[in-house]
């Protein structure tokens, strides 16, 4: 099996000593045509894996800066359909690893209804199977690596991993602070890719000053249990906040989502938010 | 599969969220057949909130109907509707697993009241979510929250109602976990709410059962019960289901009536989907994006609905049929003039249904689930019957 794209970005990154960056934006945010342009300048400035966040009518893992940018996204016709159609054109010219990052019912219903017509019923996880495997197909042709899916523990995930690895596509495990060594392993066992999501603080999406102290042993479980690069998220503002862990403890990337929504919707430029991650 | 009802329920939540909940699961294998945790449940049950509820039969709708009317008087149950055999039941499985508060979410309030009272009667804090909307439109039931001794936090994202109060819970949860149990309001949600709140809920149907049988010395030939998330119908139907000569049916809402219009009827039009930690029917666009949903009951303004509702349905156990607003206010009316009881707009949902349908169950048995009393609609009653040229 050929190595992961995601984990091979992160893979090189950490030989040439260095962080991947990885950005969060909501489709359609800040607008229909904006999203495009917001995400060239970060392909341009910097951002090694770009998450595109499938919006999503009711984001219970989001704190207010994101959910309310989902909200917007919505309104301006954020959708998968408007994904893959704006990335059938631009793919080409996003050097970045792309991952879509969404709720569980926007994925399964892309395709549903066909689906369901084709197995003539509601055999509800039938139809769910269908639909996946219709996500992955359309997922491989636009070039975008793999999936996070916050509200998918790994209890729910058998199908979604039986779907995106027919396309050698990744389904990105989240785990936290109350995820113990044996519950990641268990996600290691199944077949988690890409990379690992490791959600910083027990709370939501937002911006936060530090880092909670518990993030050195979730990072160290997380390392244990893993055979993949790590990313850290939920809280990040500043690359001073890793400057905290010991360097053998730093992960291989970092997210940023609400705090580069706050900073674009308060009218900052992509290029000053990238600078101190470039630094 | 763990967790599910055929092909409905599961476990769709964030992974932070999955140690509370197996805690919870935990906790509920070991505590809930204990003799020490069923007897001071069955004493808060019987002494505290007044259970057994009585069977009513009611003479005077049954001559106007043609059908044999009895009524199951949850309404009665102290707080004014059957919640509180679920937040009696949370709260004391909280306290035994040593949590301090308890997190619940609310839209009319009526699971809100009991939660707040169940946490002061057990000694413990409770935080209540709901919509910004429903504070506006539920005032008395947020006084008497307050007055009960609980934190009322309006919520004021999305559409500022019971949906989004859910989130919000859901969001505090992840965060207070540790000393906190979220007292799921029905039988839906994620894995094991839709059985721990049906396991609570049984108790309708346990006794009704009975009760039908001494006064009687037959079966009803219908169990009819208001759906909304389905907690009071799941309760009402448990111990039916089994018996093949009883017909059971569960009322959705079906709002205004026109075609098109908002409702809250997801196992009628809408389709399989995820929201809230379960699949199960669900409002929603082509897209997945989950739709509003509307009844001038505001216990069954929810545009989900358990996952054993949707299997009961899957497997035509239980037919679930609609009633608008306009039918459920007829029957509201209908058995205050005639039996001198106000049920709730939402129980009225379930009595629309006798009353709609008394040609085709001619002289027949009909249990109906009056799951709460009218008191806390008295002003959407008058509302509404103003906009119809009516007064009270």
């Amino acid at each position: 099996m050929s190595a992961s794209t995601l984990t091979t970005i992160m893979e090189n990154n950490r030989r040439a000593g260095r962080l991947t960056r990885i950005p969060f934006l909501p489709a359609a945010f800040p607008g229909r045509d904006e999203f495009w342009t917001v995400l060239a300048e970060l392909a341009a400035h910097g951002a090694d894996i770009i998450e595109i966040g499938v919006p999503f009518s009711d984001p219970v893992a989001d704190g207010p800066q994101v959910a309310e940018a989902s909200r917007l996204a919505l309104a301006n016709g954020g959708s998968l359909d408007y994904i893959f159609e704006g990335l059938a054109r631009r793919r080409a010219e996003l050097p970045p690893g792309l991952v879509l990052m969404g709720y569980v019912n926007p994925f399964i219903q892309y395709g549903w209804t066909k689906a369901a017509q084709d197995l003539h019923g509601r055999e509800a996880r039938a139809v769910m199977a269908a639909s996946l495997a219709n996500l992955a197909e359309k997922m491989s042709q636009a070039g975008v690596a793999g999936l996070i899916v916050p509200d998918l523990p790994l209890e729910e995930s058998a199908p979604w991993l039986a779907a995106l690895k027919q396309h050698g596509l990744d389904l990105i495990a989240l785990v936290g602070p109350n995820t113990d060594l044996k519950k990641m392993k268990a996600y290691a066992a199944c077949g988690a890719g890409g990379y690992v999501y490791v959600v910083s603080v027990l709370g939501v999406t937002g911006v936060r000053e530090g880092l909670p102290p518990e993030v050195k042993d979730t990072l160290k479980r997380a390392r244990q249990a893993f055979n993949l690069p790590l990313a850290l998220g939920f809280g990040l503002t500043s690359p001073d906040q890793l400057r905290s862990l010991p360097s053998e403890e730093r992960p291989e990337g970092a997210v940023f989502g609400s705090a580069l929504i706050r900073h674009l919707s308060s009218g900052g430029t992509v290029r000053d938010f990238m600078a101190p991650w470039l630094a | 599969m763990k967790g599910y009802y055929g092909q409905f329920g599961g476990r769709f939540v964030p992974e932070l969220l999955s140690p509370p909940l197996v805690e919870l699961e935990e906790a509920m294998a070991i505590f809930l057949n204990q003799e020490a945790f069923k007897s001071e449940l069955i004493d808060l049950l019987i002494n505290y909130a007044g259970r057994a509820t009585p069977l009513t039969f009611c003479p005077a709708s049954s001559r106007e109907l043609g059908v044999k009317l009895h009524l199951k008087r949850e309404d009665l149950l102290h707080t004014g509707a059957h919640k509180l055999n679920n937040t009696l039941g949370q709260a004391l499985l909280a306290q035994r697993m040593g949590k301090k508060k308890l997190l619940a979410e609310t839209g009319a309030g009526m699971h809100g009241v009991a939660t707040a009272a169940a946490a002061a009667r057990l000694g413990l804090e409770a935080e209540i979510f709901m919509g910004a909307v429903d504070v506006a439109r539920q005032r008395p039931n947020v006084d008497r929250m307050r007055l009960l001794g609980a934190k009322v936090i309006p919520v004021t994202e999305g559409t500022q109602t019971l949906k989004d109060a859910i989130n919000e819970a859901f969001r505090h949860w992840i965060a207070h976990q540790a000393d906190t149990n979220y007292c799921f309001g029905t039988s839906a949600g994620p894995h094991p709410f839709p059985e721990l709140v049906a396991h609570f809920q049984a108790v309708i149907s346990l006794e009704a059962r009975r009760q039908f049988l001494s006064q009687t010395g037959n079966l009803p030939d219908y169990v009819v019960a208001a759906v909304g998330g389905g907690s009071n119908a799941i309760g009402m139907f448990r111990h039916f289901l089994e018996d093949a000569e009883v017909d059971i049916i569960g009322v959705e809402a079906a709002g205004t009536g026109e075609p098109g219009c908002y409702n809250s009827a997801p196992i009628n039009v809408g389709r399989p989907g995820v929201l809230h930690g379960q699949l199960s029917m669900l409002l929603q666009d082509e897209a997945g994006q989950v739709l509003p949903s509307h009844s001038i009951a505001a216990g069954l303004d929810y545009p989900g609905v358990g996952p054993e509702h949707a299997h009961l349905a899957a497997t035509g156990r239980v037919r679930y049929d609609l009633i608008t607003d306009d039918e459920a206010l007829d029957a509201c009316r209908f058995l205050s003039i005639h039996e001198g009881i106000i049920p709730a707009l939402e129980s009225s949902h379930a009595l629309a249904w006798v009353i709609k349908h008394a040609p085709e169950i001619k002289d027949r048995s009909v249990l109906v689930c009056l799951s709460g009393r009218g008191d806390k609609d008295l002003g959407i009653i008058q509302e509404a019957m103003e906009k119809r040229g009516l007064t009270l």
